[in-house]
């Protein structure tokens, strides 16, 4: 069975390149880069090999011989997924591609030879394709008997001369002379060299029936392969069903309910498109793109699983979230519907009985979520920090909260408050006037001291008599950031309504950080 | 039997007549809260189906929900959005059983009451004034469902009105110390009791939860003379 294969070397890297956006093939060839995994450098740029870095080397090694490496961590699942459009544009050129791992990629040749008048013309059209749409110049191709004769084949081309052919019933002469290893399994290559059998042509020579006896199935297996004879055909893949959907709008719509409507039929079909695969969708991926180019992206999580009203509630929220930030600036011309995470729908249908109480929570503040927006419904939790606000952390219903506020939380905190909490913590730190008996403003200087002890309070307009006081507590905040520091002084104040205050003093300015009600 | 008893007990039966008629139930269920608050509720706790006005005292309020949130009911509370979950935690409040709807501006009315549906007990801050048909088709939601409604503001018709008369820190001094514990005097005035009824807590405590008032053993005299 004649079979192409389809090899991009330095698969790694170039899924890396792919992932961060870079522009310019040449630019990024010539950085010094190398993946890494268990220490090992599995891939590395040109840039890198041309210091001397190779596959296979220990992660010093390659440092030590080209210092200004970057080192990257292997990534599998993205090496996959930078793979899988590129397979979607093979499979557009030609049907049937059986993804071997990634950055290689087998499929039959007799179909895109006859279609393309020839296995040389239909494997330069394809890298032609690639090299063009998928900015992927360094590809190379072969085609022989079998897809591991081909892989093979495919290894021993050159970036001048990216395809080679090896003619019908040629692969045992062409595979004769590789050494052993390339069968990939080291006990066996280990056992062969100490027997004096070093090349695949010396390891076909040898009886079939007693490589059978000696290695077994698998042993059949690989000298079968050694003699050029693979007997496994390409097994294509099935493509993925397409389940996102798109919404262009012509023009671009500026008011977020017109978005909303133009979406209904979008999102019934989007559910249906799951459901008909028996799948329901528990993470949502909303992307919008504005008349000027800009883009919003985010996904949006469901505690059970999206239905369609929901799905155009995630839209209406982030619209209004966009217009609220000014990502968005401009109407939108195009919605697109993603689904990040799915699941088997049979988790998912309702019990006819006792569904329970929790359920019908949901429902009532979803409904109140739609009226009021994603963050009108919260859930609160107690996090970690000096200043009160930083210690509410209010999670949006149905949101999964951050699992880093426990450990957060954990952490010792010093120059926290001492229990009793305030009841009332504001959201925004009131601005007040503390006065002292002639009437000036209260301050704190350098060291903690204080102009005159505090005798008078004045919030919203009302002033209150100052019966005890205490303080002031310096919280001295993150001065290796200049952005982020923080310096102010906090006094605990019972005014003459046995009222109790938590006021802070930063910089000259007084305000009422919580009540104590 | 004097008079004045006699018009008081006449009083009484004619309310529990009206109550009849207004088809509230005399045995409704009643929601547990903390022991030192449930002495003072007509009922020994939080009748289901009836609506509550509180004094403007977040801890209060809090205290009010710890109970039935450990109980495992769903608390909603509307329209406060400067609630300290931190304190709500310390007098015993279930975080996890708490949802927080903080600003729900001119349509507070209407999520109270789609609230009001599910959760057993919401809390709400009135964002405005309340129409008596207002009041009248959340209290029937209330009564249908079972829901208890504590209100912080103004509300008509409320089974009792939990009222703080005096409070009292103590921990800070003249620049020294920090707040330890507030002695609190609350009162409860309610339709079914003719007195209100009166209790001294200290709320919070130097943990930031809920105590009784330790009562200071009387000092025996000693006989002179």
């Amino acid at each position: 069975m004649r079979s192409l294969v389809l090899w991009f070397p330095d698969w790694p890297v170039t899924a890396l390149h792919r992932q961060r956006g870079a522009e310019g093939v040449e630019e990024m060839d010539a950085a010094p880069l190398a993946i890494v995994h268990a220490n090992t450098v599995v891939a590395c740029s040109a840039g890198a090999r041309a210091e001397g870095v190779r596959r296979g080397q220990r992660r010093r090694d390659a440092q030590g011989r080209c210092p200004r490496l970057e080192v990257v961590p292997a990534d599998d699942d993205r090496d996959a997924r930078e793979f899988s459009p590129v397979v979607s544009r093979i499979e557009q050129l030609a049907p049937g591609v059986q993804i071997i791992r990634p950055g290689l990629c087998a499929l039959r040749a007799q179909g895109p030879a006859r279609f393309y008048g020839g296995e040389m013309e239909a494997a330069c059209e394809i890298l032609d394709v690639l090299a063009e749409s998928e900015e992927l110049p360094g590809a190379r191709a072969a085609v022989a008997d079998g897809p591991f004769t081909a892989e093979q084949a495919a290894r021993t081309t050159t970036a001048d001369k990216p395809v080679r052919i090896v003619p019908e019933r040629a692969a045992a002469a062409f595979l004769a002379p590789l050494p052993v290893t390339t069968l990939q399994d080291d006990g066996l290559a280990h056992l062969l060299s100490r027997l004096g059998v070093h090349t695949l042509g010396a390891f076909a020579a040898l009886d079939a029936d007693l490589v059978r006896d000696r290695f077994g199935p698998a042993g059949q297996r690989l000298h079968e392969l050694a003699g050029g004879a693979d007997s496994r055909p390409v097994q294509p893949r099935t493509p993925p069903p397409e389940l996102d959907r798109e919404v262009a709008f012509e023009p671009a719509v500026e008011a977020a309910e017109q978005v909303a409507f133009g979406m209904r039929i979008a999102a019934d079909e989007f559910i249906a498109g799951l459901g008909a695969t028996d799948l329901v969708c528990t993470e949502l991926r909303v992307e919008l793109t504005g008349d000027r180019g800009e883009r919003s992206d985010r996904v949006w999580l469901h505690p059970r699983s999206f239905d369609a009203a929901s799905v155009i509630d995630r839209v209406r929220w982030q619209l209004a979230e966009d217009a609220q930030n000014r990502v968005l600036r401009s109407g939108v011309t195009l919605v697109r519907l993603h689904p990040e995470a799915v699941d088997a729908a049979s988790a998912h249908r309702p019990a006819i009985f006792g569904s329970g109480p929790d359920e019908r929570v949901h429902h009532a503040l979803s409904r109140v979520q739609a009226m009021l927006g994603h963050r009108g419904v919260l859930t609160p939790a107690v996090g970690g920090g000096r200043w009160l606000t930083e210690r509410q952390v209010l999670v949006p219903w149905g949101d999964r909260g951050d699992r880093a506020v426990a450990t957060e939380r954990a952490r010792p905190w010093p120059g926290s408050l001492p229990p009793p909490a305030p009841a009332t913590v504001f959201p925004q730190p009131q601005p007040v006037d503390v006065v002292s008996q002639t009437g000036l403003v209260v301050e704190v200087d350098d060291r903690g001291e204080l102009s005159a002890p505090p005798a008078r309070l004045t919030e919203a307009g009302r002033w209150r008599e100052i019966v005890s006081w205490a303080g002031p507590w310096t919280v001295d905040e993150r001065g290796w950031d200049a952005a982020r520091a923080r310096r102010a002084h906090r006094f605990q104040v019972v005014d003459a309504e046995q009222n109790a205050w938590l006021l802070v003093c930063e910089g000259g300015r007084w305000a009422a950080e919580a009540r104590y009600d | 039997m004097s008079a004045g008893a006699a018009t008081a007990q006449e009083i009484s039966l004619l309310r529990a007549q009206l109550e009849r008629v207004q088809g509230r139930r005399l045995g409704a269920a009643v929601l547990p809260t903390l022991p030192s608050l449930a002495s003072l509720l007509p009922g020994g706790g939080l009748r289901a189906g009836a609506a509550y006005t509180v004094a403007p005292s977040a801890s209060l309020l809090l205290a009010l929900l710890a109970r039935p949130s450990q109980e495992g009911s769903w608390c909603g509370v509307v329209g406060m959005p400067e609630l300290g979950a931190e304190a709500a935690e310390q007098l015993g409040v279930d975080l996890s059983r708490v949802v927080l709807i903080p600003d729900p501006g001119a349509r507070w009315l209407a999520v109270t009451a789609t609230v009001a549906d599910v959760l057993p007990v919401v809390a709400v801050r009135p964002g405005g004034r309340v129409t008596p048909g207002d009041v009248a088709r959340l209290s029937a939601r209330l009564r249908d469902r079972g829901g208890v409604l504590l209100v912080q503001g103004v509300w008509p018709q409320a089974e009792a009105s939990i009222a703080v008369d005096a409070s009292e820190w103590t921990g800070v001094g003249d620049g020294h110390g920090f707040l330890q514990r507030r002695v609190l005097t609350v009162s409860v005035t309610s339709r079914r009791q003719a007195v209100p009824r009166r209790a001294r807590l200290v709320l919070p405590d130097e943990t930031g939860g809920l105590s009784a008032v330790p009562t200071a053993a009387p000092v025996p005299m000693r006989a002179v003379g």
